[in-house]
Formats: structure tokens, sequence, C-alpha cells
């Protein structure tokens, strides 16, 4: 799947044709070439419009007095943003421990397909990898709480009992529905994305670096060090801002499996501390009419500016290393 | 492309080297020892034998050959240790997911499952099943299909053949973007569209197909793009040699080498949404029967209906998995014709 | 909707191609799941109604409602009925947008929806029947306790979920259950997550009967945070059953293998059943504003009538007094009919449907006249 802008090799393909080529195709040129710009505008105006109905539903939310807000029976704070913060809180923290997870494992496993692992098994070992980005996101949700969370119990149980001094892992309490649980379903969740886009990179590497580490005598490892991941780092880099990108908006998952809760707090497995915006919004949306659910849209809106900035960085990243991973 | 030489590997020429089958030794012996601790200790069992097994021979074939071999030769193994076990532990999930839904969903899975609807079925009842949810999901997705494949298309070529300036560069810059817009912010979007527009009491597929469209617009877009950037340009230049219009170029050179790769690209965005649920529960929501009016009242569609069934509780669990089954398969279907449709239609796509 | 086994016939061009690929097979023979159903009660006066109506709101109803549109259908072939599930708010909100013709609601119309709702009943009013009245049972996960029931009183509970009392041992809950062997297991509240009119009962009892031992006010929300919590009755009857030592509340058919609490009612313990909800909706006296079409009740949570239980939720079906097409009107009066019969109420009662209450006898005398009055417009 093309998760990233693709690498312009070679350039537009049309750069040396003549100018007046263009003008002959006539009325159905013309046409034809209007047709696919508006396309390109439809894009924009797409984009428009979901930051501007969102905006326009969101709006009575925005602009509510707190005497008007406090009416919203779950609605424990008088400002919005009082509201939207513990909210944003739980979804990166979700997220960035899901990150936290998956890169490691991501980049592990496209080192071990792309320069470990026999090549005749390589792409058969990436599709296996990438049935996990198949399989849709309320069964991930249905095993996270009725597989996982019994699975992780024990190992929890041992982290509070043994590294209870450090304060985040401090207070476990049975069933596992605590935001770590999420996060390691949010990590498998967004594994296989890093992962393919991490083994494209890896597998661009130079073969002439590596070939001409490896003659220099340095061990398959070291090669991969000096010849590849420095190679790789900006991929990765975008890969997991994506990665992260998936991981905020992902609801089914991280509804059916935390006990949410509205507080800043670094307990990684206490119940009912966190709470991610998309799945607060699929659990209020249902019984929410009027006043609410232009705060739910407003806690979307919120949402979709995040992951606007996410996509962002990424893009900043790529665009400043741009040097580096065109070196070939 | 890594298999290395015995005389490149040979970099500490002073020491010896462990032997090839050591790996193998180590790992055996490290399971032996696991088991032993643990039965020692408290009961074994398979989980806690591998991951101490695991431990153990990461430590114990690193510090032998840091003993034997060297530094250098001991970072390399413990890479190649690490490495493997990531692999090895990113099997785990999928296997258990994979073995969970299989064993769980054979429970209600079968034909008669999956050709009936919901009509009538109440209390612990075992009839039932997901016709409609399949035909709902079949036919969202395909509307979803019919509204970005054009555009997404139309992009592409924008973007590959026409496309310069910064409005090129603002139109990539927006299609990614637009592939992190989070799933449930496209199903708000959908639902604030369409309930301004028809009143706040309106529910359609088309809402759901409007969600689903904006995510799989962009995947469409990149994935094409792709695929029209590999079309060599000796092609469109033999073409426009010969007189052919540029946009008739397009059509008939561009389009026709790289349809197998547009297919492939396509099939694999709707496999990315067809399982979606989030947008798909603020909008279409459920009924019990197959609704084939796309723009007026409730759809049933697959993961909604796993969803609600899950909710219900009792025998609708076993539904819920059953259905989850159902919607793997969908998705592993149209994954591999996919890549059948590139790996025997386009000898000149990458991959 | 089906008398016989309905074909679905490839009426679009884009279902043959969607299954052509994917299911060839299924496209040909798509069908109902019941088929049988439909035969039976000819001659009946409703047998000859036929039309459409739609109706959405509390999911609490959402398995009654299956039942009884799944049998409606045997006494009115020709009437389809569709039920929604999609929350009271939701539920409420589509009504008075004149989007169904009823609404299964947890909570009574307020004053500001009673005005919305004579302007969508066409210059009448709403008319909210108790149709609906389930037990909430006090669940809790202890595998080792053999009794039937633990007792407990509102306070003790109050107390639990407040946090005031950890322990299983305690010598609050020992002291109500004398003989019975509590082990020294940490109790685990757990509460939903999601709004929903069983908290708001649950709350609402908690406060009317515990005596101060709860401090908060009666909400569709969860008022302590910091707890485990579950996402809808599913997510919290798994929760529940994920830890040994926890304890939830939820709809009495969902209990399942948990263990159940008796509550103290005066000075013995009931455990939940239909007749004791029952006996609690007879016992309760309507509500302020209440009306001979609004049948409003005001739950007695501290009842000491003997063999009652406290803990009950009603869900209204809400409707309207008027409406514009002659059809409709009578399939709305049928359906309600209906469900309000004794026959309906037995077919919500079972204890794989939804194990509702039945309503009274004398209650039904009521709803009957209030659905009689439903009339067409003009």
């Amino acid at each position: 799947m093309a998760v990233l802008s693709p690498p312009k090799v070679g350039g537009r393909p049309d750069q040396q044709e003549p100018r007046a080529r263009r003008s002959k195709g006539g009325l159905a040129g013309r046409l034809f070439e209007y047709l696919s710009v508006g396309a390109g505008l439809l894009i924009l105006v797409t984009l428009a419009a979901v930051a501007g109905f969102l905006v326009l539903r969101a709006w009575p939310a925005l602009t509510a007095s707190p005497e008007e807000l406090q009416e919203i029976s779950w609605f424990g704070s008088s400002t919005f943003l009082g509201y939207v913060g513990p909210l944003i809180f739980g979804t990166l923290l979700a997220s960035l421990l899901a990150l936290l997870i998956a890169v490691p494992l991501a980049v592990g496993i496209a080192l071990f397909i792309s320069h470990y692992a026999p090549r005749r098994l390589a792409q058969s070992l990436g599709y296996v990898i990438d049935l996990l980005a198949a399989i849709p996101s309320v069964v991930y949700g249905l095993w996270g709480a009725l597989w996982l969370a019994p699975t992780l119990d024990p190992a929890f149980r041992w982290m509070t009992d043994f590294l209870g001094w450090i304060p985040l892992f401090e207070g476990y309490q049975p069933p596992a529905k605590n935001v770590l649980t999420a996060s390691i379903v949010l990590a498998v969740m967004i594994l296989p994305i890093i992962t393919a886009v991490a083994r494209e990179v890896f597998l661009q590497a130079p073969r002439l670096h590596e070939e001409a580490a490896l003659a220099l005598g340095a061990t398959r490892w070291e090669m991969v060090r000096m010849a590849v991941l420095p190679f790789g780092r900006s991929g990765v880099i975008s890969a997991s801002m994506l990665g992260l990108g998936r991981a905020l908006g992902e609801t089914m998952a991280v509804l059916m499996i935390l006990s949410p809760g509205f507080l800043y707090s670094f307990f990684l497995l206490k119940p009912g501390q966190h709470q991610s915006i998309a799945a607060n919004i699929a659990s209020k949306f249902p019984e929410a009419s009027g006043l609410s659910v232009s705060a739910l849209i407003a806690t979307g809106l919120a949402l979709f500016v995040i992951t606007l900035a996410v996509n962002m960085f990424a893009r900043w990243i790529i665009s400043r290393r741009s040097e580096f991973s065109g070196a070939n | 492309m890594t298999t290395t030489t015995p005389e490149l590997t040979s970099v500490t020429p002073a020491r010896t080297r462990l032997p090839s089958w050591s790996p193998w030794a180590f790992a055996a012996g490290s399971l032996v020892l696991a088991f032993l601790v643990l039965l020692v200790l408290s009961s074994p069992t398979p989980a806690g034998v591998v991951l101490l097994g695991a431990v153990v021979y990461a430590v114990a074939l690193t510090v032998t050959s840091r003993v034997v071999e060297g530094e250098r030769r001991a970072n390399d193994r413990l890479a190649t240790t690490l490495v493997t076990f990531a692999f090895a532990l990113a099997l785990v999930p999928l296997v258990s997911l994979l073995w969970t839904v299989i064993t769980e969903g054979a429970a209600r899975f079968g034909p008669s499952f999956l050709n009936t609807n919901m009509v009538g079925v109440f209390g612990e009842m075992t009839e039932g099943g997901v016709y409609h949810a399949i035909m709902g999901t079949l036919y969202i997705t395909l509307a979803a299909a019919a509204i970005s494949v054009p555009i997404g298309i139309l992009t592409a070529i924008y973007l590959v053949e026409y496309g310069r300036g910064h409005l090129a560069r603002g139109v990539t810059f927006l299609v990614d973007v637009m592939t992190g817009i989070p799933s449930i912010v496209a199903g708000l979007f959908a639902f604030t569209l369409f309930t301004l527009v028809f009143g706040p009491a309106y529910r359609a597929g088309i809402m759901g197909a409007a969600a689903l469209a904006v995510l799989m617009t962009p995947v469409v877009i990149r994935s094409v793009e792709e695929m029209l950037r590999l079309v060599p340009n000796e092609l469109r230049e033999a073409a426009y040699a010969l007189g052919v219009p540029k946009w008739l170029t397009i059509i008939k050179v561009v389009l026709r080498t790289a349809i197998a790769g547009i297919v492939t690209g396509v099939m694999l965005a709707v496999a990315r949404v067809i399982g979606e649920t989030a947008p798909l529960l603020l909008t279409v929501g459920i009924v019990a029967d197959v609704n084939w009016d796309l723009f007026d009242g409730r759809m049933a569609t697959l993961p909604v209906y796993a969803y609600r069934q899950y909710s219900q509780g009792g025998i609708g669990v076993e539904r819920a998995w059953a259905a989850a089954l159902t919607l793997i398969l969908i998705v592993m279907l149209l994954n591999i014709v996919a890549r059948l449709v590139s790996r025997y239609f386009s000898p000149k796509a990458s991959r | 909707m089906g008398k016989t086994v309905k074909r679905v016939n490839n009426r679009s061009l884009a279902s043959i191609v969607l299954a052509g690929a994917l299911a060839v097979s299924l496209a040909a023979c798509g069908e109902d799941a019941t088929t049988d159903a439909a035969t039976a009660a000819g001659g009946d006066e409703m047998s000859d109604l036929s039309g459409s109506i739609a109706g959405a709101g509390a999911s609490s109803q959402e398995k009654a409602m299956g039942g009884w549109m799944a049998t409606f259908a045997s006494v009115a072939p020709d009437v389809t009925v569709t039920y929604e599930s999609i929350g009271s708010g939701g539920g409420r909100e589509q009504f008075l947008a004149g989007g169904v013709q009823f609404a299964g609601s947890d909570a009574a119309l307020d004053e500001e929806e009673l005005e919305a709702a004579v302007e969508r009943c066409y210059g009448g009013e709403a008319i909210e029947l108790p149709l609906y009245i389930s037990p909430i049972a006090v669940v809790y996960n202890l595998p080792g306790v053999d009794a039937d029931n633990i007792n407990m009183s509102a306070e003790t509970i109050a107390k639990i979920f407040n946090g005031d009392i950890t322990v299983w041992n305690d010598p609050a809950i020992a002291a109500e259950n004398e003989g019975v062997e509590l082990p020294d297991t940490a109790i685990v509240p757990v509460n939903r997550s999601d709004e929903s009119g069983t908290t708001e009962n649950f709350t609402e009892y908690l406060e009317a009967a515990a005596g101060g031992a709860w401090p908060h006010e009666a909400s569709g929300d969860w008022p302590i945070s910091g707890t485990q919590s579950g996402n809808g009755t599913s997510g919290l009857i798994d929760t529940v059953t994920g830890a040994e030592g926890s304890i939830g509340y939820a709809d009495a058919s969902r209990a399942g293998d948990l263990g159940t609490v008796a509550l103290k009612v005066g000075e013995e313990y009931v455990p939940f059943s239909a007749e004791a909800a029952a006996a609690v909706v007879d016992a309760s006296p309507r509500a302020e504003g209440a009306t001979d079409k609004r049948l409003v009740v005001e739950l007695d949570r501290e009842t000491t009538a003997e063999g009652a239980y406290p803990l009950v939720l009603i869900s209204y079906s809400v409707a309207c007094s008027q409406y514009e097409d002659e059809a409709q009107t009578e399939a709305v009066k049928a359906f309600l009919t209906y469900v309000a019969s004794e026959e309906g109420q037995e077919v919500a009662e079972a204890a794989d449907v939804a194990g509702s209450a039945p309503i009274s006898d004398d209650l039904r005398t009521e709803v009957q006249a209030a659905i009689d009055s439903i009339t067409t417009v003009g």
C-alpha cells in the first residue's frame, strides 16, 4: 500500500515536452486537462469542507458560556479547553506509548525482512506482516478485550508488585483495561504501516555502500548500522509519524478496551485515568443531542488539528532530511 | 542479498569462531534450562518457557560469543537475535488474532449464516446471519469507490502529467494531509454535512460512503500516482511523435500501461476502508434487512453488525465473531485478488 | 416483509457485480432468518392492517423490541415495524423531529420536549407508556462463594461503589450475610462508561435509599473518576467477568453466570425477579404532571412493600395522541396494544429475550385507555 509520497525518481515525465504540444489536443484535450485540474482542486475543496463543516457544527460549543456547558451532564469542566485538555493528553499518551512499542519492533522486523531473512522468504514474510493491516479495527477491539487483557493480567500483576515503586506502574487493578493494554493493541495495529515503509526504505539502501562495508570486513550488524540505518532514518521517522496519525484516530479498539477517565495522569496500569478523543466521541455520540453533539464535534475538530500538526511535522522532517534520503 | 562469503566474515582471524550449529544448540539448551527453572519455581507454561528461554538464549549466546569470538562478533550475534525476536514477537498477535477469530467464529459461521438476515430474530434464537450486512458493506464500499476512484485517478493524472508549480505542490501536500484524517473525523464530517443539508434525522448509506470516500481517495491517489510514474517516458514520447494529442496519450497509452497497477491499488484501498467501523457507526447504523436504497434509511454493514451483536451479548457474541471472520475473509480475498492482478497482468510493476 | 421465503432479487446491477466476485451463491438466496412466523392468527382484527411504522430510542428496549417485532409479525403480517436502538436521547430527538412514529426512552419527556411534542403531534400531545419494566441486577464475580445471593442494603452498595468498603469480608457485608464465608478479595467496583439509563436508575436508587452514604447526585453519567468501567452492558459484563472480586450493575437478563445481590427491602432481602420488579411499580405513585395519557411513574426507591425489588428501570414507549395518516394511526395503535397485551409482555418476560417484568392488569387497563385515545388528525 502506498502510504507516502512516492520517491520522485526521474522527475516529471513531461518536463521536456515542447510547449506547442499542449495546444494540439483541441477542445477535448483542454476539457481533459480541466477535469484533472478540477479533481486536484476537489481535494482542496474536500479538506476545506471537512474543516469548515466541523467548525460550523462545533461553533455553538466553542462559543457557549460556562453555564450552558455545565448543562451537558458529562461536561466536567466550565470551559471547552478544560474538557478537551485531558482528552488530548490521553490521546497523545496512548498514541506515543504505542509508538514507543511499535517503532523499535517495526525497525527490527523490517531489518529482518530486508537484510536477515533468506531472500526467497523475504517477500512472503512481508505479506505476513501486511496481514495485520488487513484486520478490521473492531476485530482488534474484540481480541483486545476478550483475549489480550486476560493474557496480560499476570504480567501486569508482576509489574505492579515488583516495579510498583516506579509511579508509572503503580496501582494495577484487574482486569487489564488500562492505557498500557490499549497502547499495546494500538502498537500492533500500526506495526504493519511502519514496517511496510521502513522495509521499502531499507531495501533502497545503496547496495554499493553495503558491499563496500562488508568488503572492508564489517560484520553484518556493522554494515547495517553504517550503511542501512543512516540511510533509512528519515524514512523511519516519517513512517512513525504516519503510524502516530493512525494511532491518534483509532476508535473501536480503545473504546472496547479502555476503562476511560478524564485525568492528567501517568499511571499506566490504573483504570479510569485516560480516554482518547475518538473513543470518547463514539461512546457519547449515541446519547448526545443539541449542544453536546456540538461539543463532541468540537473535540473531533481538536483531533483533526492534532493529526494535521503531526502530518505537517512529518513532512517537515522529510523535507529537511531530503538531501540525505536522496543519496543514491 | 546479504549472504556473506566465509572469507569476508572472518574479521578476527586471531580468534576462533563458534561453529555454525551453535545458535541452534544454544536455543535448545536455553529452552530446556528455562523449563527446568520454571519447574523448580512454579508450574511451567509454554509462554513462560519460550519467554524465559528467549532471554536466556540472548544472554548466553552473546556472552559466549564475546568470550570466544570477541566484541564485534558478539554484537553481531546479539543484533541478529534481537531482529529475529522482533519478527517472532510480531507473529504472536497475528497468530492469536487469527486463531481466536477462526475458533470463535467457527461456532456460527456457515452457509446459512452467510445468506440469512436478521429479520424476526430475537432472544437466543440461533437463526440469523449476515447476508444483509455483507450486501450493505459491499454496497457502501462500492459507492465509496465510485466516488473516490475517478477523483483519485484524475488527481493522480493531474499530479503526474499536468501539475507543476505551487498548485501541484499544494495538492501533493493536501493529499498527504488527507491521508492522515482519522476515520472518526471523516464520519463526523459526513454526519455534519448530510444532517445540515437534509435535516437532523437523515440517515443513509450515502453518508457512510461519503465518509469512506474521504478516507479512500488519498490512498487511491498515492498508489495510482506511483503507478503512473512507473510508465516509461519513451512510451509517451513515441505517442507524441505519432501526433497523438496529450489527453489521448494519457488515456490510450499511460493508463493502458498502468491499468493492472491501478486496479491493484484500488483494491488495496478498498481493503483498507472496508473494515472501518467508527464512521459507519455514527452515520449508517444498523438494520435487520437489506436496504437497497443508498439515499434513504439505515444500512447494515459487517463491522457495525459485529460491534452491535457483541453489545447484545449472549449468542450475539458468537455472531460477532462469525461476522468478524466473514469480514477478514472478504478483506483477504480482496488482498489476494489484488496481488494476483498485479502479478499476472503487469510485468512491469515493481511489486 | 415476508409471509414466505423472501428471495432477494438482484435489483441493481451493482449488487450483481459485487456479488459476482465474492458471493455468487449468496446473492441467489439471501433470505429472512425466520420464515414460518407469519402463518398463525388469521381472522384476527389486526391481520388486515397494513403499513409501516418506525421507532427509535433506548437500547435497553432493544432485545424486547426484537421479540415484539418478530411476534407482532404473526399477528399483523402486513405491518412492518422497525426499531433503531440509538439511545434514549437520540430516540426522543428523532421522534420530535418527526423521523419516527414512536420512541423508546428511559426517561420521561421534559417540559421543553413536551412543548415540542405538541407541534410534532399535529396539535395533540405525547403519550408515554411504561411498557418495559426491567430489574437491574447488582452483579458480582466471586467464584468461591456458593450462596445464591449476597445480601446487601442500599447503604452497603453505596459504600462499595463509593470506595468506602474495599474488601469482600468487610464487617458491614459480613453482618448482612451470616453463614456465608466471604473471601478477603479486594472489591473492584465497575460502572458503565457511557451515559445510560441503567446508571441513572442505579444512582437514583443509591441516592434515595442509601441514607446519605451516596454523596453524589443521580445522573446518567457515573460521577466518580478513576474506576473500572465498561462501554455498554456488554463491556460492563465483560469487565466484571474479567476480574475476580469485581461488582457491577446491569440489566438483570444479562447477569448470566455472575452472582447477584439481594437488596434489603424493609427487614428482608429480595433477590431480583420479574414479579418483585412489577411489585415496586405497583407500589409507586405517579410522577408529578402525569396524566391519563402520560403514565409516568415516580419509582419509590425506599419502598418497604413486601417482595418488592426497588432497583428497576422503566423504559417508556413514547407515541403521539394524533397522527396525520389513518394507516399510521391504526398501525401504531395495533403495535402498542400488542406490546401491552398479556401475550406481548410474556414475550419480553422470557429469560432469553429480555427478562423484563410484565405490567400488572391495572396498569394495562390504563395503558389501553391511553392507546385507544390515539386518533387521526382532522
